[in-house]
């Protein structure tokens, strides 16, 4: 028999084994009554001779080898009898487990989604990511290099250890699916999707033949953008689409959800097919490359083997390659610093789940104590201390183990409103769902919290002064756990001082945060991209009077006061940073302090309503005939020139690569937070430099124009101008479209959404911390008073007026209160570091944060302790004195 | 003073193993076997007869079944199983070892005394 053959089958073990010994007793015996002894002597001589049928059929029961589990399920069955005779107290402590449980899985099941989970790819530990390495090359400001085109294609065709693919970022508008729409476009190799070990949904991926120039056009669309456009028609596959008044057949649809480069492309164009200058330059850097490792290969080779082509192509084109390299690191999903959210988010819900393992464990500790003749008993007859821990912990794990299952249940349901409710788009949402590592987590964290609160209450189990505790009743030792008792709630209210601390310090920072002067005048202030149809952009000077035209018909919109073009505005993804000198001996680029620059048009200082601090601003006078001039910033002119005044100096910018990179500055304009209200402090580049579209060369015209935007300024609420400025601005083909259409407003409210976030989090979890730890108190409260009647009865019979009692019963949580806020205060402060550390903006921890919530929480704590301790005052002194 | 002796430590096992090898056989049989053939001499503890009997079922030394004995009553018949035969082969042949140096060593001392 299996062991649990034996576990399920056990009433029939037990039958069995008590037949074989009657069938001993009886044969015994039969045959001593053959020898002539009376049949009741003869079974007593039986009996005594096989030593006690009970002692014997206990011994064949430990002989199995299986008693531990017997054990464990007659515990467990004994557990649930006990939990089924106090639904109450089991209901309680089960719903405040599933509660602290439940939101840790939510937290955990986030955690697990956005940064735990490998990328959705068949064996994702073979992919790499290869990035470029140069010494003037600050990752550390700009990030990962990407690859020149050129380059890429040496190592793809010289790698034995890797097999490559690439990607280009772009954007185009698709035209001839209704509406004209910008799409983002991605443009890949033919092997982007074999690499990947990506199938794509219907259709076919890239050929390599159609990987390269001439070749006939064709796409591949992303799943949302099929969904959207064509309903998931199927007879789109063969069909033409227009992208950038190009033709182009569809060949295939990527699978849903699919993200390159963290973002799902709407369509993907051959990269070998397009033309573009700077693709054929090893000087510029845009290819995004993945690669596989082949069979055999290690990440390691793989690595040698790049370096040396990164030194084989540094000899042969020393101009652009010198001190260039590649560097292949493990692939990995790019989630941006959404880590430090995450991890803070589980920490402080870790902190509530404490709370509530504190309270159940105060429950089940009084609990405990009134069953202390019980268990008094069971040590009486012959349990030992190991059992009855045992069986303590077993109850608990019973307790625990059904929070857990409610818990992963709340899970279920509840970590889609988390993700609702995250600011923004969440990254790698379609990765957050529950799957056995959530399950597994939940598991650990039931067992670990029945371990964490059943262990006080099992170690009490009684082994000696069994005598006393037999006779005394559940009285007898109740003092001796009033300091277990009150570390509970010590632990509790130092734990929620923290929750509620740290909510408090994030609602100031908040409000700090939110009155910050943006450098700007925020409101009535629309920003949106716009694209110049390709034929246009095709030409320099046609570009120019694109824009000129598009200035002068959104000003004659009703309701506009001014606009201006912009390239890249503040509080949004995208910037342009260069390094800048004062004089002409410019050291090289990794010596150089960097700015922001921006190109605009003359009117941007009165749509941003950005102050003039002197000189001035660009005009009529700008042309790209006159000197090369720039606009800097208060923070620029502070650096690099101090007290001096700017106006009328030069600044040499090495990359700007026009005017000879020599720029005259015409004005000093006030600092503009553009890395949002609460992240410009601490911005590792924040001087600004502005300079005038106008001046801009023609070979820099289409690159530009394809990443700009424009600024209105309206007199109306901005969002209201948006149909009217789409018709007036709409080109004569219908190809220019604005996209990407947002009010500064929403920006800068959006630069806060992280702050705002984690306070609303904080402010619940210090919300559920408080109402746990006021239960906690309630109860620890109420039972001690309980035990305390007696003795309160005699006090009273002696004299005591009830306000002394009431004072007494208050006195004593004041103890535990003011320890607790004690301990609480030294933990906030270090919670406090923490924030400081993992938030933009955090306002370092100060008094107002504890004179706001401190005083909340003893009110709370005191109400809590009040109606045990009124209770207590209204004890009939006969009625205690007798109970006894 | 008792006449009958009691088991060496471990040697029960032993005994089981060997008087359940002659065929299959009740707990009491075995009791009963084990006085009748030491002749009274090996003083049976029934109290740890069945424990041993369910602890070497439990090793797979040995294996039962319920069946009619001759009286007509059901009764669990102990088997020797394969592992339990190669058990008893080993066992009575380190028990005999054993035995028989102890034997040579009691002669010596008693040579060695006259």
């Amino acid at each position: 028999m299996n062991w649990w053959q034996r576990l399920l089958r056990r009433n029939e073990m037990e039958e069995k084994l008590e037949k074989e010994m009657r069938f001993h007793l009886d044969e015994h015996a039969n045959a001593l009554i053959a020898g002539g002894v009376s049949p009741a002597e003869a079974q007593r001589r039986a009996r005594m001779a096989l030593g006690g049928p009970e002692k014997v059929k206990e011994e064949c029961r430990d002989a199995r080898g299986t008693r531990w589990l017997e054990d464990f399920w007659q515990d467990f069955r004994y557990a649930m009898r006990m939990l089924r005779q106090r639904p109450g107290f089991a209901a309680v402590a089960i719903l405040t487990l599933a509660l602290g449980i439940g939101a840790s899985t939510v937290m955990f099941t986030v955690v697990n989604g956005v940064l735990l989970r490998p990328l959705p790819y068949p064996q994702p530990d073979k992919l790499v990511a290869v990035h470029g390495h140069s010494d003037g090359w600050k990752t550390e400001l700009f990030g990962e290099q990407n690859v020149a085109y050129p380059d890429f294609l040496d190592c793809q065709r010289d790698s034995r250890t890797l097999t490559l693919a690439g990607s280009l970022f772009d954007g185009g508008t698709v035209s001839g699916a209704g509406l004209p729409e910008y799409v983002d476009l991605r443009e890949i190799t033919s092997n982007l999707f074999s690499v990947l070990g990506v199938n794509l949904a219907q259709g076919r991926a890239f050929l390599p033949e159609e990987d390269r120039t001439g070749a006939a056009p064709v796409m591949i669309l992303g799943y949302s953008f099929w969904q959207r456009h064509f309903a998931g028609r199927l007879d789109v596959l063969g069909a033409s689409l227009s992208l950038d008044d190009k033709l182009y057949t569809v060949v295939g649809i990527a699978p849903s959800g699919f993200r390159l480069r963290d973002s799902e492309p709407d369509v993907m164009t051959p990269l070998g097919q397009d033309s573009a200058q700077f693709l054929q330059m090893r000087g510029a850097h845009p290819i995004g490359v993945v690669a596989r490792l082949q069979p055999g290969a290690t990440l390691a080779a793989a690595q040698a083997e790049l370096r040396l082509i990164g030194q084989h192509l540094a000899e042969q084109y020393k101009d652009t390659n010198a001190d260039r390299s590649f560097v292949a690191q493990p692939l990995r999903p790019d989630v941006g610093d959404i880590g430090s959210t995450l991890w803070l988010l589980l920490g402080a819900v870790g902190l509530v789940l404490l709370i509530a393992c504190t309270n159940v464990a105060s429950l089940l500790l009084a609990r405990a104590i009134s069953r202390e003749r019980e268990l008094a008993m069971r040590v009486a007859l012959g349990a030992g201390r190991g059992r009855l821990v045992r069986q303590c912990l077993t109850e608990s794990a019973v307790l625990g183990l059904s929070g857990g299952v409610l818990a992963v249940a709340l899970a279920a349901f509840g970590f889609q409103p988390f993700v609702a409710l995250w600011p923004g788009a969440l990254p790698r949402v379609e990765q957050v769902q529950l799957d056995w590592r959530v399950l597994l987590f939940a598991l650990i964290v039931s067992l670990l919290s029945s371990f964490f609160f059943g262990l006080a209450p099992a170690l009490r189990a009684p082994v000696q002064k069994l005598e006393q505790v037999l006779r005394g009743g559940g009285r007898g030792l109740a003092g001796s756990s009033r300091r277990l008792h009150s570390s509970f709630v010590v632990s509790e209210l130092a734990l929620a001082v923290v929750l509620l601390v740290s909510a408090g310090l994030l609602g100031r920072t908040l409000l700090h945060l939110s009155s910050l002067n943006p450098g700007m005048n925020v409101r009535n202030v629309l920003v949106t991209r716009m694209a110049l149809s390709p034929a246009t952009l095709a030409d320099p000077a046609k570009t120019r009077a694109a824009w000129k035209d598009v200035l002068e018909r959104a000003r004659r919109v009703p309701g506009v006061q001014s606009v201006a073009t912009v390239d890249t505005f503040p509080m949004r993804e995208g910037d342009n940073e260069q390094g800048y000198w004062t004089s002409a001996d410019v050291p090289p680029t990794n010596k150089l302090p960097f700015a922001l620059l921006t190109c605009v048009s003359p009117d941007y200082l009165k749509v941003m309503g950005i102050s003039l601090r002197g000189g001035r601003f660009f005009d009529d006078r700008d042309v790209p005939e006159a000197t090369p001039v720039i606009v800097i910033d208060e923070v620029l002119a502070q650096n690099a020139f101090g007290t001096e005044d700017p106006v009328g100096k030069r600044l040499w910018i090495p990359e700007m690569r026009y005017a000879s990179n020599v720029f005259e500055i015409i004005g000093v304009v006030g600092h503009v937070r553009h890395w949002g209200l609460a992240g410009d402090d601490q911005a590792k580049i924040r001087a600004q430099i502005y300079y005038p579209l106008s001046q801009l060369p023609d070979s820099l015209m289409h690159r530009w124009s394809q990443l700009m935007s424009i600024a209105v300024r309206t007199e109306i609420p901005p969002l209201g101008e948006v149909a009217s400025l789409r018709s007036e601005l709409k080109g004569a083909a219908g190809d220019q479209v604005l996209y990407e259409v947002r009010t500064m407003e929403q920006l800068v409210s959006d630069s806060l959404a992280r702050q705002r976030f984690l306070l609303l989090m904080f402010g619940i979890f210090a919300g559920l911390a408080l109402v746990l730890a006021c239960i906690g108190i309630y109860g620890v409260l109420a039972y001690l008073t309980g035990q305390r009647v007696p003795e309160i009865g005699i006090r009273m019979a002696l004299g005591a007026r009830p306000n002394s009692v009431l004072w007494l019963v208050l006195r004593q949580s004041l103890g535990m209160i003011v320890v607790g806020l004690a301990l609480g205060t030294a933990a906030a402060l270090v919670a406090g570091r923490v924030l400081l550390r993992f938030v933009e903006g955090m306002q370092p921890t100060d008094l107002s944060a504890f004179a706001v919530t401190i005083p909340v929480l003893v009110f709370a704590a005191l109400f809590a302790s009040f109606l045990p301790a009124r209770r207590a005052s209204r004890v009939d002194p006969v009625i205690a004195l007798r109970q006894d | 003073m008792n006449p009958k002796s009691d088991l060496p430590q471990g040697t029960l096992d032993l005994l089981i193993l060997k008087v359940v090898a002659l065929g299959p056989v009740h707990g009491y049989a075995i009791a009963q076997r084990l006085e009748q053939v030491s002749q009274h001499v090996v003083q049976v503890p029934q109290g740890s007869l069945y424990p041993a009997l369910h602890r070497l079922e439990n090793r797979g030394l040995l294996s039962a079944d319920w069946k009619e004995t001759e009286t007509g009553r059901e009764a669990k018949f102990y088997r020797l199983t394969g592992k339990g035969r190669a058990q008893l082969e080993t066992e009575a042949a380190s028990w005999e070892r054993l035995t028989g140096a102890v034997a040579l060593i009691l002669k010596l001392s008693e040579g060695g005394a006259e």
